[in-house]
């Protein structure tokens, strides 16, 4: 399998999503 | 001349350091993963130690000092405006949003931080011929330092979201 972190697109996408984790990991823990 | 002795002009004279720093750091880690990494292969192969012998060497000394001050002049920043243990345990118990939030995106930077000192620049000095190694050594570090930089890209993404956007919190 490939890795998604070879595509420069896939890596944004995937920081996209952890940027709304760290906004729901915020809610969570405040 | 009256500001220099205010705390609060030292707090925005570091506050700047610290993003003046940080911009010299992901500035550097988005050119090798926005420009130079995907244009390398379209690089005639004659041309490409132009970028690998002079280009590389002296962008990996801005970006990982970029790195070093970056984290130096924020824990400053952290410490003078009173935050930075709530920080560190990111908020947990002071019902904190704003502490939280900074401490996440400080986390987040200090494992950048450590991509980029512990495990990106020993595979570069290997890359680009400071520590010696084999044709093979050379091809397993350049990839485990590209994929540490593309680690750190997806990072700073959160990253600056908790950094620039903390004031909403």
């Amino acid at each position: 399998m490939k890795n998604p972190l070879d595509s420069l697109g896939q890596t944004i996408v995937l920081g996209l999503v952890l940027t709304v984790v760290v906004i729901l990991l915020i809610h969570a823990i405040a | 001349m009256q500001e220099f002795v205010a705390l609060d002009w030292w707090n925005f004279f570091f506050r700047w350091c610290h993003i003046a720093s940080g911009v010299m750091w992901i500035g550097h880690l988005w050119y090798f993963n926005f420009t130079q990494t995907p244009t390398m292969p379209k690089i005639p192969a004659e041309l490409r130690p132009g970028v690998a012998k002079y280009i590389l060497p002296e962008a990996l000394f801005w970006f990982r000092w970029g790195a070093m001050f970056t984290i130096i002049f924020g824990l400053i920043l952290a410490w003078m405006n009173g935050y930075l243990l709530s920080a560190i345990k990111i908020g947990i118990g002071d019902h904190s949003t704003h502490n939280t939030t900074i401490g996440l995106g400080m986390w987040l930077g200090t494992i950048m931080w450590f991509n980029v000192w512990f495990i990106i620049w020993p595979n570069q000095k290997k890359n680009i011929g400071i520590t010696p190694a084999t044709p093979d050594e050379i091809k397993v570090a350049a990839r485990t330092a590209g994929l540490a930089s593309r680690v750190n890209t997806m990072l700073s993404i959160p990253m600056l979201y908790c950094m620039a956007g903390v004031h909403f919190y």
